[in-house]
């Protein structure tokens, strides 16, 4: 499915005459990625995430297999068997640089490509399904990552890993059997370890089979666009190939700069101290704090203080941080407003920006130690989370009056009518 | 249906985070929390810089060989290098003949299984042998340090926040308790007062405690402060023996990707000269 003005594609020689009969594989990368993909011409860099998203998965299925290679799943050895990998293993120690930095890179474009979303109404009819689907990977690379991270089993590893599983405790009646099943006993050991492993290695092949639906879904209606206008005729597009495989292309490369530069001369800058240390089951880190990309959620967790009636604090705290993330799920009924970019909704614009620095904020109480007056500065910025969500968008969507659209998309860029007689 | 049901979630949450604000706040000024010891005594780690800092930063090897003795004559007495092997002092620029000495004159044996008897008994070390460890297993070694075990030393640059320049300050940063410590955090029976170390007191006992303690080979006085810059250069080495490889293939990759780029750059220029032409219309 494209527009109707897709270019058809028309292989030339007999060879490619002959594979389109059996299996039209060339032909379906043409009308995806190729030629026959017509995206919005208007398309700034915040839409080069996805794609760089997608590399940066690539990069970790790949590192992620060699390391798999020399590293064993076993709470006895999996520490000495990463240093086996740092030390001994030829070029171990850039494989394995590569796939946890990767990890935090990958983090990085999720997060604009998400950003971006938020702010030009990706979400809106007709790309539901494409944001749901998206919300979904987020949720799987999450568990991914927490994952991956348990198995250096250092002290961090295994402190985490108690924690988050922890937190299923919190839920009445079955959360304690819930965290059994999830850790396979206990508390955090052999058992866990390699159930992480294994599912470790499985998710991100489900999310690569989420993420091909992702792009299905997105190619029914195509790119948004910063105008948040639709297309409305050939002039509006350009094919995706050369056009968006360059652009997209030479931001690859800079991010790659930053990635490499990070890896091999900060190789440690993202991660904790305490990992290094190997996990010892009788002896707590001094500060519990997972990976940076979820300091947010972490913040939220530990802002509720206070039992609410007979809900106990730290069950609130487990219900905010998921409903923090399902609340997304939503996002496309809550935000009714008819327009979708935030170019041209002036009140919005202003809370979009007042949730990018509470997001920001709260990343850095969750990183934080669990000490005042981070608590309470992460209680405020929780409270704006959720009313930003929750009751401005809704609220927002009746009593906000956007700013004219533009005709069409040539026209907000040329500054001439787009020729609908072509 | 959605909406009304988010908006009252939303209050539920937002409002509880509030009224959580205001009891937390309240307490927070009617009863503020007290500044402990171990955050007002505490220093943070000293300006110290390392050859192989930064991302052109090599190791210094004589530096290296010196700090190894240290660690052979003072630190390997009570920590483990459970992750070196004798092998890998090649890298500190000693010769294969050297390494095979050093392994084989080793004051503790690496354990084996003796090939007549199949007893439990020592040998010399190989060169392909890890650092054997100074205590038979961690009983042994909190038996004989007053309950706390001496921590392996192979990773110790990395694992504790502020990594070599903060092994150099706790090492050189032993001093008398201040006057106004309070009693709670004066050094207990066996304990030594550091302001550099986290709860401030230590099981380990100043290590580097006189000028010459060990004596050089090169020549370079063997001051404390130069013994702990030496050794803790040695434990930048023995956390990531790969490091200059790091920094090389870094510079190379970096190269490489930076011509990538600009050539990726200029063919999408060219490639969007016609619409980017189209836009600037607007302008003129």
């Amino acid at each position: 499915m494209s527009f109707p003005w897709a270019k058809e594609y028309t292989p030339t020689t007999d060879f490619g005459q002959w594979m389109d009969k059996q299996l039209p594989l060339p032909r379906f990368v043409y009308n995806s990625l190729g030629a026959g993909y017509p995206a919005p011409r208007n398309l700034n860099y915040m839409w080069n995430f996805g794609s760089m998203a997608g590399l940066f998965l690539v990069i970790q299925i790949i590192t992620g297999i060699i390391l798999a290679m020399h590293y064993a799943a076993n709470a006895n050895i999996a520490f000495d068997s990463v240093e086996h990998i740092m030390r001994d293993v030829n070029s171990g120690w850039m494989i394995r640089y590569a796939h946890a930095n990767g990890a935090s890179f990958f983090f990085i474009a999720i997060y604009l490509h998400i950003g971006r979303g938020l702010f030009y109404g990706s979400y809106k009819a007709p790309r539901e399904m494409l944001w749901l689907l998206g919300v979904v990977i987020y949720l799987l690379a999450m568990a991914t990552a927490f994952m991956g991270y348990v198995l250096p089993w250092g002290q961090m590893s295994f402190w985490g890993a108690k924690v988050i599983t922890g937190l299923f405790e919190a839920i009445p009646l079955v959360g304690k059997p819930i965290q059994e099943l999830l850790l396979g006993g206990f508390a955090p050991d052999n058992a866990a370890l390699n159930r992480f492993f294994s599912l470790h290695y499985l998710l991100p092949f489900v999310i690569a089979g989420v993420i091909i639906m992702h792009i299905w879904a997105l190619h029914i209606p195509g790119s948004n666009n910063p105008t948040g206008v639709d297309v409305k005729g050939p002039q509006d597009t350009v094919p995706f190939h050369p056009y968006y495989t360059a652009k997209d292309g030479w931001t690859i490369g800079l991010v790659l700069i930053f990635f490499t530069a990070m890896m091999f001369f900060l190789p440690n800058a993202l991660g904790h101290a305490d990992n290094y240390i190997p996990a010892n089951p009788l002896s707590t880190p001094a500060h519990i704090v997972p990976e940076w990309y979820f300091w947010p959620w972490y913040a939220i967790l530990r802002a509720f203080t206070f039992d609410f009636l007979f809900i106990p604090a730290k069950l609130l705290g487990v219900l905010a941080m998921f409903s923090a993330i399902l609340v997304w799920f939503f996002l496309p009924w809550l935000d009714k407003s008819p327009v979708r970019s935030g170019l041209f909704r002036p009140k919005f614009k202003i809370f979009f920006g007042i949730l990018v620095i509470d997001v920001l904020v709260l990343g850095y109480c969750g990183g934080a130690p669990a000490e005042e007056p981070f608590v309470m500065i992460s209680q405020l910025a929780s409270a704006y989370y959720f009313a930003h969500f929750l009751i401005i968008l809704p609220l927002l969507s009746r009593l906000e009056k956007p700013e004219p659209l533009p005709n069409s998309i040539t026209e907000s860029v040329t500054g001439k009518p787009l020729n609908t007689a072509s | 249906m959605v909406r009304i049901i988010g908006i009252l979630i939303g209050l539920f949450f937002s409002g509880w985070l509030l009224v959580s604000f205001g009891m937390g706040a309240k307490e927070y000024i009617t009863n503020p929390p007290a500044e402990t010891a171990e955050h007002a005594f505490h220093k943070a780690a000293k300006d110290v810089s390392f050859s192989s800092d930064g991302p052109l930063g090599k190791f210094d090897r004589q530096q290296l060989q010196r700090g190894f003795q240290v660690y052979k004559e003072v630190c390997a007495a009570c920590h483990s290098l459970r992750l070196v092997a004798f092998r890998n002092l090649e890298d500190l620029g000693y010769n294969e003949d050297e390494v095979k000495a050093i392994a084989a004159n080793w004051p503790i044996q690496t354990p084996d299984i003796d090939p007549a008897t199949g007893e439990m008994s020592t040998r010399p070390s190989l060169a392909a042998d890890k650092f054997p460890k100074p205590f038979a297993n961690d009983v042994a070694a909190a038996a004989a340090n007053n309950n706390a075990i001496p921590p392996d030393l192979s990773l110790m640059t990395k694992a504790r926040e502020g990594g070599a320049p903060y092994i150099y300050s706790l090492l050189t940063g032993y001093t008398n308790p201040p006057a106004d410590l309070p009693a709670a955090n004066q050094p207990g029976p066996g304990l030594h007062y550091n302001p550099y170390f986290a709860n401030l007191n230590l099981a380990m006992a100043p290590p580097l405690a006189v000028d010459d303690q060990v004596s050089y080979s090169d020549g370079t006085t063997a001051s404390i402060d130069q013994m702990a810059q030496d050794v803790s250069a040695f434990l930048i080495w023995t956390a990531e023996p790969t490091l200059e490889k790091r920094h090389q293939t870094g510079w190379a990759v970096l190269a490489f990707l930076l011509i990538a780029t600009i050539l990726a750059y200029l063919s999408y220029r060219t490639i969007w000269a016609d619409v980017k032409a189209e836009k600037k219309k607007k302008s003129a």
